[in-house]
């Protein structure tokens, strides 16, 4: 069945045909047909953080480093993104550059569309996203529209078709293999593929970019929605998927003033602020801040949590960190289960006292 | 306005579910099932659209085997008008089936608005409203924290959960509205609401009468439990937190 998809492929594509012809080996020419597709955001003229990860996890899958990065917007910021997305990792190959004004706004229905035109022009194996609110909100309905069922929140890829990730709520992994037509579709888990530092004197290595062909790409025929704004919070400290160090408050917190207290100790310790659902349901914080199932996956150096009572939904969202830490005053609360060091005392008198304590950062 | 709201039958999300020893899947029988927490928001909020004038008749659709009518009859009972089960036997279902098979009833039914949970706590998929609004064409608006219908110009105003904070679109109706957690407070059923629930209809229909081939091209090789983290410890005062952290874990 491999074999004749793979024929099929082949027949389509002349390029990938006369490249895969001369070899002799079935095997061998399998791993040749193997050209993934990362779909990408950025900020700033960078290629964000999570989309650094995707394509981590695009050279797992691919060990013939050819590895295309798909970048769209328009104006300076996206050719400044396409250079960095150029030299950032030696496994890519190609930059692709969607330049219009009409992906200017992480719109799911025209997103879509453009996975599914540089599909039909590159017949990718595989196309990779991070699982954050953009990969989770386009890659599926990109599936849709190829007819291929995606996978979502992988952790691990131990073949090119062959996955780990977890399920209820991390309680249990699932390995699943994709037995389906191409493209293999999925978005990963950032925590799980970690990127290694972009170095930007690697120039040798740049990958070429081109513009992706728009020509058939038509606004008139998308389903309309439109983007009216964004309310976000501006904050100093580190991004909270990212960050090396979170320090996290639930009910206990009792109030969005003593929060407060939690973003002192936070600046001390040069962590990100997260929550459970409880504080973030009682007001205290707004929702991006969540931590859990159904929040963001966080797997920091140092995972504090004060005044958390350890949900199967919050521990869904922090049981990689590497370090965990728990104050709470009751001592039977599930989250001294999983933390490596528990304190049974009252947070208001700790976090103070750990303020004062704590060694400052430089 | 027609609105049809999908709901998945799930093991409840309070239970520890326990992985099975040879490791084919997680065990569910003799486990409590109730439905998925977020399609009770889906579920919540096609009722408010109604009360408010805003949509006509709820529809309520479930996929799955035959205890999903047990979903459905709870769906009844907390306000929905009447019901429709796809039978689909024991067989697993995967979400691009489940789109398939949607977007085959919302030919029937002709809804002007399908709301879906953003997930089920099972598979944690995070697909099926992507993917029945691809397949339909329709504009999407995935984890509504809020709702807005405008009948005189056919739109929605949905304000989303995303990383940065909220994104407020704007969708052309018909659309997929997929629910987050905020949405809404979803509403008990009442003692007599469960009674008058046994007279309202729940059609049965099968994939086949649908004109839907289930074709799994995702094969579960095995599940198994996570790595258990090793027992920690409890330190008894800030100073030996401090110590651990600074000189045993080396993270401060």
């Amino acid at each position: 069945m491999a074999a004749s998809s793979m024929l099929r492929r082949c027949l389509r594509n002349p390029r990938v045909f006369s490249s895969c012809a001369p070899s002799p080996l079935v095997h061998d020419r399998f791993s040749r047909l193997i050209s993934t597709l990362v779909l990408a955001e950025h900020e700033g003229g960078f290629v964000k953080q999570s989309s650094l990860s995707a394509v981590a996890a695009a050279a797992a899958v691919n060990k013939e480093k050819s590895v295309s990065v798909l970048l769209g917007g328009s104006g300076p910021s996206l050719l400044k993104a396409a250079s960095h997305a150029a030299s950032c990792h030696p496994s890519i190959s190609q930059v692709l550059v969607a330049d219009t004004d009409i992906l200017l706004h992480p719109l799911a229905e025209t997103w879509a569309e453009l996975v599914r035109l540089v599909q039909k022009q590159g017949s990718y194996s595989h196309i990779i996203s991070a699982s954050n609110s953009f990969g989770k909100n386009v890659l599926p309905r990109a599936a849709a529209l190829l007819d291929v069922s995606p996978v979502t929140d992988v952790i691990e890829i131990s073949e090119p078709r062959l996955f780990t990730r977890p399920i209820y709520a991390g309680n249990a992994l699932s390995t699943v293999r994709y037995m389906g037509e191409d493209p293999c579709m999925m978005t990963i888990r950032s925590t799980s593929f970690t990127v290694s530092a972009c170095s930007s004197d690697s120039k040798s290595s740049e990958a070429p970019i081109s513009k992706v062909d728009l020509s058939s790409f038509n606004e008139a025929s998308f389903p309309k929605s439109r983007w009216l704004k964004l309310a976000s919070q501006e904050s100093e400290r580190p991004d909270l998927g990212n960050a090396r160090t979170v320090v996290t408050g639930g009910r206990g917190l009792k109030s969005a003033e003593n929060f407060k207290l939690l973003e002192k100790l936070a600046e001390k310790l040069g962590a990100a602020v997260g929550a459970t659902r409880a504080a973030v349901d009682a007001g205290f914080v707004p929702n991006d801040l969540q931590v859990g199932q159904t929040g963001k996956i966080v797997a920091p150096e140092l995972y504090m949590a004060f005044g958390v009572s350890g949900a199967i939904q919050h521990i869904a969202g922090m049981r990689d960190s590497k370090v965990i830490v728990a104050v709470n005053k009751d001592a039977d609360a599930p989250i001294f289960q999983v933390a490596d060091y528990g304190l049974v005392a009252d947070l208001f008198d700790v976090i103070p006292e750990l303020i004062e304590k704590i060694p400052d950062k430089k | 306005m027609k609105v049809m709201v999908a709901v998945k039958r799930v093991v409840d999300y309070a239970v520890k579910i326990r992985v099975k020893p040879d490791k084919s899947g997680v065990e569910t029988g003799n486990v409590k099932m109730s439905m998925n927490p977020f399609c009770e928001i889906a579920l919540e909020e096609a009722l408010r659209l109604r009360e408010a004038g805003a949509a006509g008749e709820v529809i309520a659709v479930s996929v799955g085997p035959a205890q999903c009518a047990d979903t459905l009859r709870t769906a009844l009972a907390m306000g929905a008008d009447r019901a429709v089960h796809v039978d689909s036997g024991t067989v697993p279902v995967l979400p691009l089936s489940v789109a398939k098979i949607l977007k085959a009833l919302v030919h029937v039914e002709r809804p002007g608005l399908l709301i879906l949970g953003k997930q089920a706590i099972d598979d944690d998929c995070n697909q099926t409203g992507q993917m029945v609004a691809g397949l339909l064409r329709w504009a999407q608006g995935t984890f509504a924290s809020k709702v807005v219908l405008d009948k005189e110009s056919q739109t929605a105003t949905v304000e989303r959960e995303v990383d940065g904070g909220i994104e407020t679109i704007s969708l052309d109706l018909p659309a997929v509205i997929t629910t987050d957690l905020r949405l809404n407070q979803p509403r008990y059923a009442t003692l007599p609401n469960i009674m008058k629930a046994k007279s309202k209809v729940i059609k049965k229909v099968t994939p086949a009468e649908l004109n839907v081939e289930i074709k799994p091209d995702l094969e579960i090789i095995q599940v198994t439990e996570p790595p258990k983290r090793k027992a920690g410890a409890i330190v008894s005062s800030v100073d030996e937190l401090i110590e651990k952290l600074k000189n045993e874990a080396r993270v401060i």
